[in-house]
Parts: C-alpha cells; structure tokens; sequence
C-alpha cells in the first residue's frame, strides 16, 4: 500500500526529549495505579507523594525546553513550540497543585478512592497532548483522553445525585461536542488532504468546492473546542457540571480543561488565520457574547461552584480576546499575553476553588454563599486568601489577574479590536459583583461558626503557593514573561511564534 | 529606596508588623498603628521641607523600570499640586487613627486595613507613570471597602459594594484609556510609554495627538468620566451618601478627606495637561455638571434627617467648587481650586470626626434624637461651630478662600465669554455658597440649641481631653488656611502655573515636565533657560488673564464660537 506510507509515513527518528514530559505523566498516572491496587485498605499519602513527584519530574522536563527552537517529531504528530511549552507547564502545575489538596478535601467528602489519582494524571496528560501538536486526530486523542477521565472524576460522588447528573451530562454533551469536533476534522481532511493544521493552504488554492468544506471543518471544529473551553453559546453544561463535581475535580476542571481547549483553539486559529475574514468577526461575537453572558449570569447565582463557573465562562472570553489579538496582528502582539493570562487565571482559580472546598460539611458540598460566613472566625488564613484571589479575578492590581487583563487591552488596541476591549472592560465591571459578595461572605459573623471549616496544612501549602503566584507573577512581570517566553534577560523578547514551523 | 518611596511604603511595612502582635494585645496594636502613622506624618513633613516651591518641576523623582518593553515604570515625585496631598494624607490618617481608638472589634485587621490605604492613598498623589498611578487608585479600594462592609453600619454590605462598583466601572474605562494614550505614544515616537512626563511632553509638542487627533474627546471622556465618579460630581455621586453613612468614623473621614481629592488629583494631573485640544470645547460640560453638584448638594443636604449624610451631601456641593475653580482654568480659580480641596479634606473631614464623637457617646446621627446639648456639652458646640463655619465659608476660615477664590476664577471665565461661558455659572454657584449656610446653621441650630428635652441627652457630659487634643490641630489649620493662606497657596502657585499653561497655549509654548531648563519666572512666564549671557528666554507670555479679545482668539484657535462677540471695528 504505498499510498497509505505516503500519506502516513512511519517516524525514522524520534526527539523523545520533546516526549518525556507526557509519557512521564502517563506512567506516573500508570504506577499511582499499581500502588494503589497493591494497598487497597491503605490511606492515599503515597499515591500523593508519588504522583507530586512525578508531576514535579514532569515539569522540569518542559521547563528545560524553554527557549528550544520549534521543531516537530514522530513525522510532524508532535510539535513543541513555545506556547504548547507554557500550556504544558502550567497544566502540570495545575495538576500538581490539585493533587496536593485534594486528600483531605476527599477524605472529609467521604469518598477517598485512590483510583481519582491516575484519572487526574492521565486527564492531565490528555491536555497537554492537546497543546502539543498541529494534527488534528492527535488533538483529538488528546481531547478524548481529557475529557472521559473526566466524566468519570465528575461522578466520584456516586452517593450523590447532583455527582451524578453532573457526569452524565457532561458526558453527552461532551460526546456531542466531540462528535462535532470529528465531523470538523473530516471536512478539513476532505478540502486539504491531511489532517495536519499546516496543510491548510491546500484547501485555499484548488478547487474553491474546497474552501466551502473548509469553511464548514474549521466551523465545526471551533463548535467542538467552543465546548470544552465554554464559550457561549456552548457553555450550557458548565454551571451545572461544576456544582456537582467535587470541588477538587472542578477545579481540576476549570484550569487544565480549560488550558487544554485553549491551547487546541489556538493551534486551529492560527492555522485558519489565512482565511480569517470568513471567521474573524464571528468569533469576535462569541468572545463578546461569552465575556458578557458569563458574567451578567454570574450575577444571578447562589452558589460559589456556580458563580466560578460562571466566572470561568468570562474568563473564557477575555483569553479568546487575547488569542484574536493575536491571529490578528501576529507582528504586534505577543503570545506571551495568553501564556501570562493562563498562568494567572491558573494561580487564581485553583486557589479560589481550594480556599472554597473547606466548607465541606459532614461528607457533602454545601457551597451557597452563606455557607462562607463565619470563615473569618475559623480560619483567618483562609479568608485572607478568598479575598485575594477575589480581587485578582476583578483584575485590581498589582496582582497578576490585573496584569492578565491589561495585557490583553493593550493587545487588542494594538491589533484595532477596540470594541473586544470595550466590552472587555464593561464585563470586568460586572464582575465586581458577585467577586465581592464571595469575599464578602467569608466575613459575615456567624454566632455558631460551622466546626470543619479549617484548613489543612495540605489545602494551607496549596492556598499559599497559589498567593505566591499570584502576587509574584503581579510584581515581577518582566522576569516571569520573559520566562515564559524562553528570552534570556539580556535578549529582547520575541514578539511571536507561529507555531507553523515547516509548513508546506 | 528615596525619602518619598519611604514615605509611601511606611505604612504597609507597619502594617506587616502589626499583623505579628497577638490578637488580644489592644493597646500595642493601637499605639503600633498610631505610631506608624505619626511616623509617616512626619517623613511626610521631611519631604515638605525639602520640598522646592522655586520650580513647577517633579522633585525627588525616583524611577525604577518595571515593564521596560511597555515603558511601564516605579516611578515616583511631588510637584507644587501633590506635596499638600501629601501631607493632608497623612496628617488625616494620623487623626482618624487617633480616633479609632474608639473601634473595640477585629481592631487588628482594622488597623491593617487603614495603613494600607494610607499607603494606596500616598501612592496616588506621587506616581509618576501611569499603570503606578492606576495600581494605587484602584488598591485604594480594597480596603476602603473592607473598612465598610466589615466595620460598617447596617447597610453595609450594600454600600461597600456600591462604592467598589461605580468606582471600579468608572476607572477601567480610564485603563483602557491610559493604554490608548500609551499606543498613540508609540505610534508617534516608536516606543510605549506610561510615563506622565513622556506623555505629556509628546502632547506639548503635539506628536503624540497628530498620531488620533481624533481620539482626544474620546479619551478626554475615559479619564473625566473615572475622576467625576471618584470627586463625585453629579450625576456620579450617589454611591457617596452611602458609603459615608455606612462607614465608620475613620473611613468617613478619610473618603472625605482624601479618597475624594484622588478625583480632582487626577483632573489637575491627567486630564488638564494631556487634552489640551479638546479641553475647552468639554470646559461648559463639566462646569454645568459642578454647578448643578453645588446647587443639587445643597439642596438635598438640607431635607436630610441624619447628620451624617447632610455632611455627605453637602460634601457632592463642596467638591463642586473644586471642580468649578479648576475648570475655570483661570489662574485664579486653579490655585482656588486646588487650595478648596484641601479646605475640604480639613473642614468636612473634622465634621465627620465630631460627628464620630457624639456617635460614639448616643449611637445615633438622627436630627430629632438631639437638642440643646450645648449646655451639657460646651466644648463640643464651640468646635463644632468652628468647624461649622469653615465649611459654610465664613471670612477668617479657610473656607473661605478657597470658595472664594474658585468663584473669581468662574466669574472671570465667565464674564470674558471664555470657552462659551456665561455669568448665570459664577451666579449659580455663588447662590450655593447662600444655601450652604442655610443647611448648615441649621443643623448646628437643631442639634445644640433649642430645648434639651432627651433625658439621654441630658446626661452628656462634655469631650475628653485628648479628643480635644486630636480636635485642636484642625481648628488651628482652620483658622491658619484663613489669616494666612499663602503658607497653602505659595508652594502650589508654580505647579498650577505650569499646568494651566499646558492646558491653554498653543503647541510650541506648552510647558512640559522633561525639559528642565523650561521654569516658570517670578513674572509668570514661560521662561527657557538658555545657559549663555542672555539668561533667559521667554517661551510664552503669562498674559492669559481672560479678557474678550483672548476669549475670541481662543475661539478662533479651538474653532468655536465665542460667547460674547467683539465689537467690530469701525475702519
């Protein structure tokens, strides 16, 4: 069949350096396994300490790529580029940081399964696929991988019935989405012939029946990855999703997930920005209609898992503005924006998430608003942090929500998307709200204070690393983008990486 | 670190001391606090005596590059208009802290709480870039916030969010403008920038506007619109009652005192020197909106049944003469706006003290819970009646000047046609100076005079001797503002100068922060120091009193119509 060697030629060499980081993850995920089913009565501390270490190995692994020319391996399946470095780094970050806090929280839940820990790796590893290639059916592995360990996470409560309906729902309409995303995948490979990003252009010079099904596949493809990364109007399972799952697998949720889909709109973005007048000002009305439907909705909600999701939602529209900045005016505007607002909205709503999950109360999730008061009386550590990390979600500097968001402006007025902008500002100006009403609630006096909300000393590591980040990442922007970006200090920062690297 | 940063940074390093005192340990918390505010007081003084009132220029400006590919900066310095910021800041602070003294509850995060704002408050007044600036303005609301909704009255989770809301969605606007104003910097000289002095040095010569003439109203508005919530002006101003109302005695204090001068600030130092071309096409609009501020203040001040939210009232009018003075842009009613603003921070901020005090004594502020406490509480009545005045205006208080001195400046814009004024502006807000008295003597009449029928109230008994004492330093600014205002005015005069002159002159005769052999002489010109024999050169006449012929030439310049045509010569 030399047709098919043609089209799918076998890899003669492999850089496993660019490899390491996932495969470390996958079969740390793999051994967590193995401990586990050799201690079935034991507690999880090993698991912990091991997956942590794993994670940690994981992360040093990409953060020594920093600053390495693109390149592609496993005959172009696999790309690293700066950006996909950032996103994997911060993803086993997250995940690092979810696991740290995540003993206790299931424990006090009740429902301590060893078996979360390998879900999580593996989920993880899933994402950071995801971020790693411009082909699609790998992207699309990488998605799978993501998302079924986590609809499995979302029903780790399988007592509860909310636990329950969260997974199942997540889980149909995730298969929609997917189906979706393949759908698109196989209009692209109809219009271009390959299913790799780069051979976009193919699509653009034949046939013009070809552009039409182009047109269709890269639709299709952002509906999919719309899904994951909750963009209105493809947001409608978040809310419910998030307040059923436990708060450790939403947090989980709302960072790598969300770093994940992005990551993958990026690459398919970019790749579609040669043809961006057929898509540019729709996704322009996406990216609006999300920052402003998720935060007036927001406004509307009871429940802190809620009100985060919700919130998560705006987020999801303020990066979307930052990724057009970009595909826009790609000479102006520097992905480090995105790479810096991931590394933020990470710090911020892991550790929001952690701080909330202490007011778990005889096994169960009770997280309306009221259920915060009292939290100044019991634990002034945690309140201390709510607030913080309210206030970097509003964007009030000098934390690093703050720096997030500015960049982002300054990257669409640079690009001429100045109504992006406007909306953007309005959007953080409702946020306001319902951001305050959560650290508001923390120091609402309660004459009987509930008994279990203190913190861990894991959830106090997990909550004081995430302050770290945030005010660090505030003050010392030049050094941490520059990090970001690879630049030694002595070397201007580059403005862009394409991410295209030996296209044809 | 320079004597400025110190002075800034003061009372946050108290702050993180503060927090490693236990819990119950009251009195070292407070002394700690009190303490660390006296100690910024007087770093504040040391930079007042060093402090030069000879140039219009910034003084130990300090700078440390923060966000060097955006041109974003530490960048810190005082000029004439910020150096008795300054220093009401941190005077104000020291008194409210003397005052919380009073506060028995969460007193160490109180505490805390109130030396950050110090902090945010002093870093407003003597940023030099703006993200520092915007960093400060808007860290300022944190813990204004918590000092509301945490030690605030009962409606104060509302107010607390109200405040933060209009504040917030006032400034984000400003955000988006000082980055456009960063963006056509770059488009005209290649490089970002969020330095004040670059910016406007790139307005004075007229490169920076050349790249979006066109945006100028635009951005005109997202600073205006970030400064009028923040002074407030109305229609701006209702998060004000509230957040007064609702906060405790200190936080009063300070919004009123400071928190509302960041407003004004930002006029003088942002808006005047970086909109030149627009500005006065935009003077009318925002002279109306203070002029009906004063009258609608007063007004709704005098139907009020609560003491404190009359004073929160009549706050909307009194911060309308400082908007009134400024946009004169008269030389006159600039100076008279600016020394208003700290009248204002001194008179209504020693109003909510005292109100405080008799707070603390009945818990209530309502009008028809008090009468007649003037036999029982001597001392009190004679103070407040000092402090009274000076807020109505009366000759022999500072009040006095700064009112007066901003009503010049109207009337002389005004009544030259300026900008397409006309008198009914000076008038109007002359009538507000009338009502001011009517509301004020009046809640001085209802609360100590009249019968004292309150077997509560019958049983006050008169201040103690250290609230007199923390009372005294302002009654003697009060009546020192008044006899002998140039000690206020003298260092301010350069600085108002210059930025007036930014403000009016063409391009090419602008004043800017940069060059340094630009000075303003003793005579009011625009002089440049050449360095040869010839000494100086004079760069642009001070002849900007407003008469007809300017206002006409004005008018031909900004391509409006004149209020008031001249007659025409008859060949």
């Amino acid at each position: 069949m030399p047709e098919f060697n043609a089209a799918f030629p076998l890899p003669r060499e492999i850089d496993f350096a660019m490899l390491m980081p996932i495969i470390v993850v996958l079969v740390t995920g793999m051994i967590a396994l193995v401990i586990e089913m050799l201690r079935p009565k034991q507690n999880n501390n090993l698991i912990v300490i091991f997956s942590i270490a794993g994670l940690i190995g994981a992360g040093i692994l990409t953060a020594i790529q920093f600053g390495h020319p693109e390149k592609t391996t496993l005959v172009d399946m696999v790309l690293r580029d700066q950006f996909g470095l950032i996103c994997q780094l911060l993803l086993v970050v997250a995940c690092a940081l979810t696991i740290l806090f995540s003993e206790t929280y299931l424990r006090a839940r009740r429902i301590a399964f060893g078996e979360f820990y390998p879900l999580v790796l593996w989920s993880t590893a899933g994402a950071m696929v995801m971020a790693s290639s411009r082909n699609l059916l790998v992207i699309f592995l990488g998605l799978e991988i993501l998302s079924i360990s986590l609809y499995v996470l979302a029903g780790l409560a399988r007592a509860e019935l909310r636990s329950e309906e969260s997974s199942l729902k997540y889980f149909l309409l995730g298969a929609f989405a997917s189906g979706f995303f393949l759908y698109g995948i196989a209009m692209f490979y109809g219009a271009t012939g390959s299913l790799d990003l780069g051979f976009l252009a193919n699509g653009l010079t034949g046939n013009p029946a070809a552009k039409t099904l182009l047109v269709f596949g890269i639709g299709l493809m952002l509906v999919g990855l719309g899904f994951k990364a909750a963009l209105v109007p493809f947001h409608q399972w978040t809310p419910d999703v998030y307040q059923g799952a436990p708060t450790n697998v939403t947090a989980f949720m709302a960072v790598c997930s969300k770093i994940g889909a992005i990551a993958a709109l990026f690459r398919v973005l970019v790749a579609a920005a040669p043809m961006k007048e057929d898509w540019l000002s729709a996704m322009m009305a996406i990216a609006m209609l999300t920052m402003i439907v998720g935060n007036a909705v927001a406004l509307l909600q009871k429940d802190v898992k809620r009100i985060l999701g919700y919130s998560s939602i705006g987020h999801a529209g303020y990066l979307l503005v930052g990724l057009l900045a970009y595909v826009s005016a790609p000479d102006k505007v520097s992905i480090a924006t995105t790479g810096y607002y991931l590394l933020s909205y990470t710090f911020m709503t892991l550790g929001a998430f952690a701080v909330i999950s202490v007011v778990t109360k005889d096994g169960r999730d009770t997280t309306r608003l009221e259920d915060l008061n009292g939290l100044w009386q019991r634990d002034r550590l945690a309140a201390v942090l709510l607030v913080v990390f309210m206030v970097s979600l509003i964007g009030i500097p000098p934390s690093a929500g703050f720096f997030g968001k500015f960049f982002i402006f300054q990257d669409a007025i640079s690009a001429g998307l100045v109504p992006l902008a406007i909306v953007l500002a309005i959007s953080s100006a409702i946020s306001v709200a319902y951001y305050l009403q959560i650290a508001r609630a923390a120091f609402v006096v309660e004459t009987e204070p509930r008994p279990a909300m203190r913190m861990s000393p894991a959830l106090r590591a997990t909550g004081l690393i995430c302050l770290l980040g945030v005010v660090l990442a505030g003050i010392l922007v030049t050094p941490v983008q520059r990090f970001l970006m690879g630049t030694p200090a002595d070397e201007p920062m580059e403005a862009s990486t394409t991410g295209l690297v030996g296209t044809r | 670190m320079g004597l400025l940063s110190l002075t800034v940074f003061l009372p946050v390093i108290g702050a993180a001391l503060l927090a490693f005192l236990p819990d119950s340990n009251l009195k070292a918390i407070r002394y700690g606090a009190l303490g660390t505010a006296v100690a910024t007081f007087l770093a504040s003084l040391f930079v007042y005596a060093k402090f030069d009132s000879n140039t219009y220029h910034f003084q130990m400006v300090e700078h440390i590059p923060w966000i060097e590919r955006l041109g974003i900066s530490y960048k810190m310095g005082v000029d004439g208009i910020s150096i008795w910021l300054l220093v009401l800041t941190t005077f104000l602070t020291v008194i409210s802290l003397w005052f919380s003294f009073y506060v028995d509850k969460r007193v160490k995060p109180y505490m805390i709480a109130m030396l950050i704002l110090e902090t945010a408050m002093l870093g407003v007044f003597t940023s030099l870039d703006m993200i520092l600036f915007y960093t400060f303005f808007e860290a300022s609301l944190v813990p204004m916030w918590l000092l509301i909704s945490i030690w605030g009255g009962e409606r104060r989770t509302y107010a607390g969010l109200k405040f933060f809301i209009y504040t917030f969605a006032g400034s984000i606007f400003m955000l988006l403008g000082m980055i456009t104003m960063a963006y056509l910097n770059s488009k005209a000289t290649g490089n970002w920038s969020f330095d004040i002095i670059e910016v406007q040095a790139n307005v004075a010569n007229g490169s920076l506007w050349q790249a979006g003439m066109h945006l100028q109203a635009w951005l005109f508005w997202a600073f205006s619109v970030a400064f009028l919530v923040k002074c407030p002006a109305f229609p701006f101003h209702t998060w004000l009652p509230d957040a007064h109302v609702e906060a405790p005695t200190a936080g009063s204090v300070i919004l009123a005192g400071v928190l509302l001068k960041m407003g004004t600030y930002g006029f003088l130092r942002f808006v005047l020197p970086f909109f030149p071309d627009v500005l006065p096409q935009m003077v009318p609009y925002i002279m109306g909106l203070a002029v009906v501020g004063i009258l609608y203040g007063a007004i709704v001040a005098a139907v009020q049944p609560d003491v404190k939210k009359l004073v929160a009232y009549s706050s909307v009018a009194h911060m309308g003469f400082v908007l009134l003075g400024i946009f004169s842009l008269s030389y006159t009613g600039l100076l008279g706006g600016a020394m208003q603003q700290l009248n204002h921070g001194i008179s209504t901020g020693a109003l909510f003290l005292l109100i405080g005090l008799i707070y603390e004594r009945r818990h209530t502020r309502m009008f028809s819970d008090y009468g007649g406490i003037k036999a029982q509480m001597p001392i009190y009545a004679a103070i407040f009646l000092i402090v009274m005045l000076s807020s109505v205006g009366l000759p022999g208080t500072n009040g006095f000047i700064g009112e007066f001195m901003a009503l010049i400046g109207a009337f002389e814009a005004s009544y030259n046609g300026m900008f397409g004024l006309n008198v009914a502006y000076a008038v109007l807000a002359g009538i507000g100076v009338i009502l001011a008295a009517v509301y004020l003597l009046w809640m001085f009449q209802k609360m100590f005079y009249g019968p004292n029928n309150n077997p509560e109230n019958q049983r006050l008994k008169d201040i103690k001797p250290w609230e007199i004492a923390m009372c005294a330093p302002l009654v003697v600014l009060i009546f020192w503002g008044g006899f002998y205002p140039n000690t206020f005015l003298k260092p301010m005069e350069k600085s108002i100068a210059a930025t007036r002159m930014m403000a009016l002159n063409p391009v090419g005769q602008r004043p800017n922060w940069k060059d340094a052999q630009l000075e303003i002489g003793d005579n009011g010109n625009l002089v440049r120091n050449t360095g040869d024999q010839r000494g100086q050169e004079t760069v642009a006449p001070a002849n900007l009193h407003f008469t007809p012929a300017y206002a006409a030439e004005m008018a031909t310049r900004m391509k409006i119509a004149p209020a008031i045509a001249l007659p025409e010569e008859t060949p």
